[in-house]
């Protein structure tokens, strides 16, 4: 197999003028990226406030500015698969290509959107709500962020450079061996996964840690706030599950690199193990993503009902169980393997079991509201669209759970209408709801309400005309990943409306980023910090938090912690922090974890295109920031106390 | 941020380490005594993987004692509950692949 790209042609993707017509923008943004930063001077703004911080809020932020890029990327994908599909005997994309976007649809979208999406809400809200002044490994957080960044690069380049992997975003063997899929894609799409999967597993054992160890003085941990726990449920989840996909990702990889036979029919493998570590790994991956967005679900519902949670500790109990049971229902993702009724009977019941829990949350969120007094804000919008919506997309997961019956859905449009029902409808619009939730926490301004609801509205209505004519494809027979379909079947009315749908929901976006383009100028400034009238400690600080956090860490004495604080203070009962202020012990700095991602980034794509040289050249650079932190002693310092008076007073806080 | 007055740089000299050094040689013996039985054919397939596996395992203790300061910890012992979660997580994952994976095989 000779991958050694002689001529250009082999290494930049040619023929098709819709790449063309990228490079040229790809090239044309970059120039401008390098000249405003040069003409503006920003190039050490850049480099000292964003390339090398270890403040978890500025992660953050990056993680959501990431996310939503990504979620621009994955939603044209997604555009030029439906106009494809829109009517029968299309000529819009070709076949390859075809595969090449709906590879890459899947794959962002799971992975460079969903995954950066809720470690965005977790970075930016867990330490503010837990009352600490950082993650417990700060240095680590900022190598996951990096490790996320160049993965997700290195993925997306296969775009421009060797040519996209077209072997769905599950990327089954043998299909996505080298004699089926010969090119570089599947060696982007595996090297993208795996640097950005050790980014993963840091940010699980990162959170799980600054949970368990970090809460301020009083947080209990049944005081905690439930995105708290939502987030704790995630990293139990993450921590178990990822290595799974590591290791049948480096199988994979080694059967395709090193010409072993892990996976191959013949010589002893057997692909089908791909696919149970695979979901191994995917089914709980789903529960990661979704069960934050129930977390800020919970969150918004309670503070724009002016009440507490209904149900805390059954709220509680059943992410818990979700995290559990979610390992125990994988094989419902490849029920037609056939692997006998005993199998299939046990993974049967177990998934519908997992519904039970999911099921009294979405009545506690009901209960929430119930007699409450109800603010219809963007968040809250966002949070009522999400409950028919999920309670669809749920119904539609039980009937899939019956397997006799999957034998009829499988891969049908019935499941792609599921799965995006519970994808979107969960953490698309869990995530939307926090990003207009924290957004005044962010960056000290509102998103403009009235472009909100606009936004939303067209998302949400787009939504449901884009998916629910697939679950009528499903049953009329149409499966996933066809590229184009006879004009007989009676399937062109259901796909021209669900493409009409889909452009609804890029209105949707659009309107979106409109909101933000318009708030950054015109958006109203929050000056008290608690521009909702929250419940929860992150609303006890101004907005943005200083970098520090708490000047004095909180003590906390029941759950909703700030509200107790605000009743306390109504009732005259509350006595202002007498506590001296105390220096602040923080991390510095530093610029390794860029260059250790990068160093990873270089081995990868060395990887990719079989250049051994590069690859060890990228390996020495990761010993290298490896051996230079491990030998580094100036890693924190003291914030003086007169600074933190001083920034306390700016804000005024004193 | 969680930084501990302990995670300052510790002054003065300190001890040899010698449990790392002898958990760093028994996870190296451990590893080469598996890849050698199978190079080798040692034993028929049966026994082979029940001897990988049980080699696994002991590399398992030896990784947690030797490395992974599990006899250390300060406040509620929440490692040993990730610890127990991680045993019924892995017993799912070998037990339920092998079940799965000798699909078809009940039926007959």
């Amino acid at each position: 197999m000779n991958l050694e790209p002689t001529y250009a042609t082999h290494f930049f993707v040619t023929g098709d003028p819709m790449i063309y017509a990228a490079d040229v923008s790809i090239l044309l943004v970059s120039a401008a990226i390098v000249f405003v930063l040069t003409y503006f001077k920003k190039w050490g703004w850049l480099w000292r406030e964003w390339l090398t911080t270890v403040d978890h809020k500025k992660i953050g932020i990056m993680y959501m500015i990431a996310a939503l890029l990504m979620l621009f990327r994955g939603g044209v994908d997604a555009l030029l698969m439906r106009t494809q599909l829109a009517l029968p005997n299309m000529h819009f994309l070709q076949p390859e290509h075809y595969n090449q976007i709906f590879t890459t649809h899947g794959t962002l979208m799971i992975l460079f959107m969903a995954m950066p999406f809720i470690f965005a809400m977790m970075n930016i809200a867990v330490p503010l709500q837990i009352g600490a002044r950082d993650v417990a490994f700060p240095y680590l957080n900022a190598v996951s962020f990096w490790l996320f960044f160049f993965g997700a690069l290195l993925f997306n380049l296969s775009f421009v450079i060797g040519g996209s992997p077209d072997a769905g975003w599950t990327s089954y063997p043998p299909l996505a061996e080298v004699p089926f899929s010969p090119g570089p894609g599947e060696n982007f799409y595996l090297l993208g996964l795996q640097i950005s999967g050790i980014g993963s597993i840091a940010t699980g054992i990162n959170f799980f840690v600054t949970i368990l160890k970090m809460r301020a003085p009083g947080m209990t941990l049944m005081r905690m706030p439930l995105f708290c726990w939502s987030v704790l449920a995630t990293t139990i989840l993450i921590i178990f599950a990822f290595p799974v996909l590591t290791v049948a990702l480096a199988l994979l990889l080694i059967d395709r690199i090193a010409g072993a036979h892990f996976f191959s029919i013949f010589d002893g493998g057997n692909p089908m193990m791909y696919v149970n570590l695979f979901w191994m790994w995917g089914h709980p991956e789903v529960y990661i993503v979704v069960l934050p967005a129930f977390g800020i679900f919970s969150e918004v519902v309670a503070t724009f009902s002016r009440k507490r949670i209904f149900g805390y500790a059954s709220m509680v109990a059943s992410m818990m169980a979700i995290a559990i049971i979610s390992y125990f229902t994988w094989v419902h993702h490849f029920f037609t393997m056939g692997a006998g009724p005993g199998v299939n009977s046990f993974f049967a019941v177990s998934t519908m079991i997992i519904a039970i829990p999911t099921g009294v949350k979405v009545f506690n969120w009901l209960m929430t509201m119930y007699r409450g007094r109800i603010r219809m804000t963007v968040p809250m919008l966002w949070t009522v669209g999400f409950i028919p919506n999920f309670a669809i997309g749920g119904a539609s997961g039980v009937m899939l759970s019956v397997a006799p019956a999957d034998y009829q859905y499988h891969n049908s449009y019935f499941l792609i209408a599921h799965f995006h029902q519970v994808l979107i409808g969960g953490t698309v619009f869990g995530m939307l709801a926090g990003m207009y939730y924290w957004w005044p926490k962010m960056f000290g301004f509102m998103l403009d309400e009235r472009l909100g609801r606009w936004a939303f509205w067209w998302f949400n209505a787009g939504f449901y005309v884009c998916f629910l004519p697939q679950y009528v494809l499903g049953f009329m027979g149409m499966t996933r990943r066809i590229y184009v379909y006879p004009a007989h079947m009676g399937w062109t009315e259901w796909n021209f409306i669900s493409t009409l749908g889909a452009f609804m929901m890029g209105v949707g976006f659009l309107l979106l980023v409109a909101d933000i383009l318009y708030s950054i100028r015109h958006g109203e400034r929050d000056v008290t910090g608690d521009i909702w009238d929250g419940r929860t400690l992150e609303w006890s600080l101004p907005s943005p938090a200083p970098h520090y956090n708490f000047a004095r860490i909180p003590v906390v004495t029941a759950r909703d912690a700030w509200w107790a604080m605000k009743e306390a203070r109504k009732r005259g009962e509350a006595l202002p922090d007498a506590r001296p202020l105390a220096p602040i012990h923080m991390p510095k700095n530093s610029g390794l974890p860029f260059l250790l991602s990068l160093s990873f980034f270089v081995a990868g794509f060395g990887l990719v295109f079989n250049w051994y040289m590069l690859a060890v050249a990228g390996f020495l650079g990761v010993g290298l920031c490896l051996l230079l932190r491990s030998f580094a002693e100036d890693k924190a310092y003291f914030i003086p106390v007169e600074e933190i008076a001083r920034t306390e007073a700016a804000l005024g806080r004193v | 941020m969680a930084l501990h007055p302990s995670s300052a740089p510790h002054g003065g000299k300190r001890p040899f380490p010698w449990s790392h050094m002898v958990g760093f040689i028994l996870s190296i013996v451990l590893t080469v005594a598996a890849l050698w039985a199978v190079l080798a054919r040692a034993l028929h397939p049966g026994p082979l993987t029940t001897f990988i596996l049980v080699l696994g395992v002991l590399q398992i203790v030896v990784q947690l004692f030797f490395f992974m300061h599990i006899t250390e910890s300060e406040g509620p012992p929440w490692h040993a509950w990730m610890l127990m979660l991680g045993f019924v997580f892995v017993v799912a994952i070998v037990a339920g692949s092998i079940w799965i994976m000798s699909f078809g095989t009940e039926a007959y």
